[in-house]
């Protein structure tokens, strides 16, 4: 312990020298790729330069007075305390600066409630904790989970380039579209922020919020969850991949495609090996925040499955309870997961860690116990 | 008055004092009823009424339909169809449906939300299945009616409103 | 204090007389006695709450997750703010009002004597609820210092700990509100007019209405979280019909008089203290009155500025914004006020004007960030980040904290009859400011590219900055055992201070001998 703390303490100060020498880190808001977002950028600098000069000026005039009029110089103490010209003064003057200010602000505000007609909806729902999309005209549904793997946040592993910022499905929209975005969220308040695209809302259970964008470049775009909504808060991160609207148009035929495929061979018949591979996957992006990767869950807060009874007893109870979750706990439904994919997770968790049922649970139980 | 008179005497005032505060918090409950009724707040379980509904035919609006089911319950909720072309002013008529995939009656209750937000204050619903709670048998599909005005006096940059419903369980309801 | 006590032997003719030892604080009517209750409550509060802040900051010296997991991370960000905010900021300044309210209007003592000892007595109960309820199943409550429904009301059996330790301290607060305003309305010196007050007394007139307006309002919203965790009530449950930004509305409606009940008395504080070391009176002491009132009351009409990314009508961002940019000229006033005093004065730097200087300086860093902040579309993109963290450090810190520094420092005399180490003192107060700047300055810059605050674990283009953060937040901690060490040796001893050992102060503590007598004025002076 106390070793690794040092390493981290030193490995800590040698990346920060590396760093500082390269300039690796911003100071200022991140590149703008929309419209709003580039007003937002000019906005924060202009008011951060009126701000600057302002202070420039009045701590001048403090730090000439702090020099100038101290007792140590000599300087004798004189015994005005009212003025009343000056006074008026320094209330009008930034009264002006302010409505100097606003002016811009309300521009941005006004432009930023745009609500014409848009290019296309997506509904964004906000999960603990990961985030769902549904494209609400094309039938395209999917969960956005991070994929940065345990081992790199607790350090056994050297932390990727883009470290707590990527996700297995990433949110697609076409360029020089206008995308409304309707967001909701499924439990608690979260809120959808991705810098670069100027966009930040809540997302309100019980209610849809929305707001919107138009990117002008090809690009991938990183944000994360903003409002603090329980442990995971900081492990839900938002990827926007903006492409041309031909390779969108693509991406969603392959999504239609994928679906369907899906959909297909219900009764196919698995070998528990098979099962087990994709089930870890599964578990990896739907289970691990919960109850962990060793299945032990964490006590007192979440259950652990590997020796529990559901996952070594009834296989119809385990099935239940992750198609429908369980009320009252933190245990969610996940039937909207595929046949597949809760056949295969279910056959993982019975089959890894201590848990030796040798149950291949295939899709078709799954088909029949949603009924 | 001795020092203990006094006391007892502001005791006395103080516990008439309490009195009327604990009595005064039972007042509330009928005071609260009486108030919403005057007012007309908190009626969203009355359909909304239009009189005079003239139509704007120059004014086109796209209406997105939105469907949710939270707190695990296990239904299966969407429009019959996304997105509907309307006039301001004019009478729509949309279908929802539900289905109870489950082998037990389950009751659950629609919330209904507006994007943007202050469309809700023009969207004037005459039939809604959000006024009543919803009880579904064991396997059991329903259709529901949605029937809605959008009101004439909506800003006119408004051009695309989603109507979106949440549908809790009831809880202690089956 | 110490000093106090070894007054006893002059005041037992009083026929007043109190225990010695332990039970003398427990039954203690004396406001100076409650006052050092208070204040002492308050510095074991604010180190408890540094060391739940240190822990934050050593999690986030690297990238990944290397201290504390997760879930207990967001138990002390929550912690964190709510003992530094109600355990720490407030009763110092209350500590404040109790020593200094009756010595400077010319009073013996506070209005209501046993109130006053009740309404202390109240706060270290409320101090073990809030540890306590890190030991009980599921910790305390992890749902930010906010307490947004309808997180809070999944959260176990901490938040409700924390909320029973919200009710007791609203009503500690409210009384001593009570008691201040009536001691200052019904106790003043003959001749003391309310526009002939010093400004601490102003400060802190303003300061209990804001209380008195507010806390029934927060405990109104927690006791709305607590039935609708307990007793079926759907006041932010969409699904029965309520609404959770409600609770928002509501909690900031109490939170952002809150920000000016912590800052008000600082004002008060250093409107003292700079007349003093530049041996001129106040400027404009008239405008100051006005510009505080005026910011107290513009303080009702501002809290959704804290909600600007809820969604709200396009409306309802412009009234937040014009109303929030307006509080800018108050504020302004008072700054300008304070340098038109410093103007042409004869200036010395002691340790209280150093805190006091350095107080208006940081603090107009955290002004113009809330000025920036109030701009709705910058806003957007910088609401819950490390942003306004800085932002509210800067006001709270270097604002609040570094006007209660200066206070001691500047009242230490009259209280324990001694002089503090003025080396030292100085010391304190380079050390402070320094480390206090390179833990939040660059707070700023990691909130612009991005940061989100209340993560325990962040991407790592934001490593340095928040390496540097936490360097300066360690060095800032440790300064204050240095503080810890001045107080404790001024009380046990040091030069002999004289009644008025400021010469520019001119109020009517300065009046008494050091220490002063455990009853403040018994015969009131009069006021010319």
């Amino acid at each position: 312990m106390k070793a690794r703390l040092a390493n981290t303490i030193v490995g800590g100060f040698v990346a920060l020298s590396t760093n500082l020498a390269h300039g690796a880190f911003g100071v200022t808001l991140q590149p703008a790729q929309t419209e709003i977002a580039r007003q937002m950028y000019d906005l924060h600098n202009l008011i951060l330069l009126v701000c600057a000069v302002i202070f420039v000026i009045v701590f001048g005039v403090m730090f000439y007075s702090i020099l100038k009029h101290r007792r140590s110089v000599g300087h004798k103490a004189q015994h005005f305390h009212e003025n009343t010209t000056v006074e008026i003064l320094w209330t009008i003057i930034p009264l002006f600066i302010l409505v100097g200010m606003a002016y811009p602000a309300t521009k941005t505000i006004l432009a930023m409630k745009d609500t014409s007609s848009p290019d296309m909806t997506i509904k964004v729902t906000g999960y603990q904790w990961k985030w769902g999309y549904d494209y609400l005209q094309d039938d395209i549904k999917f969960y956005s989970n991070l994929t940065t793997p345990q081992a790199q946040i607790q350090n056994n592993e050297p932390k990727g380039e883009h470290y707590l910022l990527e996700v297995d499905n990433p949110m697609v929209v076409p360029t020089g579209k206008r995308v409304r975005v309707l967001l909701t969220a499924n439990d608690v308040i979260h809120a959808w922020w991705v810098p670069a695209l100027g966009v930040k809302q809540d997302a309100v259970p019980g209610f849809i919020r929305d707001s919107w964008f138009k990117v002008d470049k090809e690009g991938t775009y990183r944000g994360q969850c903003a409002e603090l909504c329980g442990k995971d808060h900081a492990f839900m991160p938002i990827v926007v991949e903006a492409v041309s609207p031909e390779k969108y148009a693509q991406w969603v035929a392959e999504q239609k495609q994928k679906s369907a495929a899906t959909k297909v061979d219900p009764n196919k018949k698995f070998a528990l090996d098979e099962l087990k591979a994709l089930g870890e996957k599964v578990y990896a992006s739907n289970c691990v925040a919960c109850h962990q990767a060793n299945g032990q869950g964490l006590p007192g807060v979440f259950a652990a499955v590997d020796g529990s009874k559901i996952a070594t007893g009834d296989v119809k109870a385990h099935i239940d309870i992750v198609l429908n979750g369980k009320p009252g706990t933190a245990m969610a439904p996940f039937k909207q997961l595929s046949d597949v994919d809760i056949a295969a997770v279910v056959t993982y968790e019975r089959n890894s860690w201590s848990n030796k049922t040798g149950d291949a649970v295939q899709p078709a139980d799954i088909k029949a116990a949603r009924k | 008055m001795s020092a203990i008179g006094a006391n007892a005497y502001l005791l006395r005032k103080l516990l008439v004092v309490a009195l009327v505060m604990f009595g005064f918090g039972f007042a509330l409950v009928p005071l609260y009823k009486k108030i919403c009724e005057v007012t007309g707040i908190n009626n969203i379980a009355r359909a909304d009424t239009v009189e005079n509904s003239q139509v704007d035919t120059s004014r086109w609006l796209t209406i997105e339909l939105d469907a949710n089911t939270r707190d695990h319950l296990p239904w299966t909720f969407a429009p019959l169809q996304k997105t509907v072309r309307v006039h301001p002013g004019q009478l729509v008529h949309v279908e929802y449906e539900i289905s109870n995939p489950t082998g037990s009656a389950v009751t659950g209750q629609a919330v209904p939300s507006y994007g943007p937000q202050l469309a809700g204050s023009y969207f004037r619903k005459l039939e809604c299945f959000c006024f009543t709670q919803q009880q579904l048998a064991a396997g059991e599909t329903r259709r529901m009616p949605v029937v809605f005005v959008i009101e004439t006096g909506l800003p006119d940059d408004v051009k695309t409103i989603t109507l979106s419903y949440t549908f809790f369980p009831v809880e202690g309801r089956g | 204090m110490e000093a106090v006590q070894g007054h006893d032997d002059h005041s037992h003719d009083h026929g007043h007389g109190y225990q010695g030892g332990l039970m003398r604080w427990i039954t203690t009517t004396n406001h100076k006695d409650i006052g050092t209750l208070y204040l002492w409550f308050a510095f074991i509060m604010f180190l408890s709450g540094g060391v739940l802040a240190l822990t934050i900051r050593a999690e986030l010296f690297q990238p990944g997750l290397q201290i504390v997991e997760p879930e207990f991370f967001n138990q002390l960000t929550t912690l964190h703010g709510l003992i530094m905010v109600f355990g720490a900021i407030m009763p110092a300044f209350v500590g404040f009002a109790n020593w200094q309210i009756p010595m400077m209007i010319g009073a013996p003592d506070m209005a209501f004597a046993r109130m006053n000892n009740w309404s202390f007595w109240l706060l270290p109960p409320a101090g073990l609820l809030l540890f306590g309820s890190f030991l009980v199943p599921g910790g305390a409550a992890a749902g930010g210092w906010t307490l947004y429904a309808p997180l809070s009301v999944q959260l176990g059996m901490g938040m409700d700990l924390t909320i029973f330790a919200i009710h007791i301290m609203g009503a500690s607060s409210i009384m001593g509100s009570i008691n201040i305003i009536t001691t200052i309305l019904n106790m003043r010196a003959p001749g003391m007019t309310l526009m002939k007050m010093p400004m601490f007394v102003w400060g802190w007139l303003v300061t209990a209405y804001l209380l008195i307006a507010v806390m029934p309002v927060l405990a109104g919203a927690v006791t709305m979280l607590l039935t609708d965790r307990h007793f079926g009530t759907n006041f932010f449950n969409a699904a029965g019909g309520g609404d959770p930004v409600m609770f928002q509305h509501i909690f900031w409606f109490f939170g952002h008089p809150e920000v000016y009940i912590m800052i008000l008395p600082a004002f008060g504080i250093v409107s003292q203290i700079i007349p003093a070391f530049s041996r001129k009176p106040l400027f404009g002491y008239a405008s100051m009155v006005y510009a505080m009132s005026s910011i107290a009351i513009l303080s009702f009409v501002v809290w959704a500025h804290h909600m600007f990314t809820v969604g709200m009508p396009a409306a309802g961002q412009l009234f937040f914004m014009y109303a929030t940019m307006l509080i800018a000229i108050p504020t302004g006033v008072k700054v300008f006020n304070w340098l038109a005093t410093m103007w042409r004065g004869s200036m010395s730097f002691e340790t209280p004007m150093l805190f006091a200087v350095g107080f208006i300086f940081v603090f107009t860093m955290g002004g113009f960030t809330g000025l920036i902040l109030a701009i709705t579309p910058v806003d957007i993109q910088l609401q819950d980040t490390y942003y306004v963290v800085a932002h509210f450090h800067y006001v709270l810190v270097a604002g609040s904290l570094f006007g209660i520094f200066g206070g001691i420092y500047y009242w230490l005399p009259k209280w324990t009859g001694h002089m503090y180490d003025e080396k030292l003192g100085q010391i304190h107060f380079w050390l402070s400011i320094i480390f206090f700047n390179l833990a939040f300055f660059v707070m700023h810059f990691l909130g612009l590219a991005g940061m989100p605050r209340r993560v325990p674990d962040y991407a790592t283009q934001f490593a340095e900055f928040n390496m540097i953060a936490t360097v300066g937040a360690f060095g800032f901690g440790l300064s204050q055992l240095l503080f810890l060490y001045v107080v404790l040796k001024c009380i046990r001893g040091g030069a002999k201070a004289p009644a008025r050992p400021w010469e520019g102060s001119d109020t009517l503590e300065w009046t008494l001998p050091s220490p002063a007598p455990y009853h403040s004025f018994e015969t009131p002076p009069v006021v010319k």
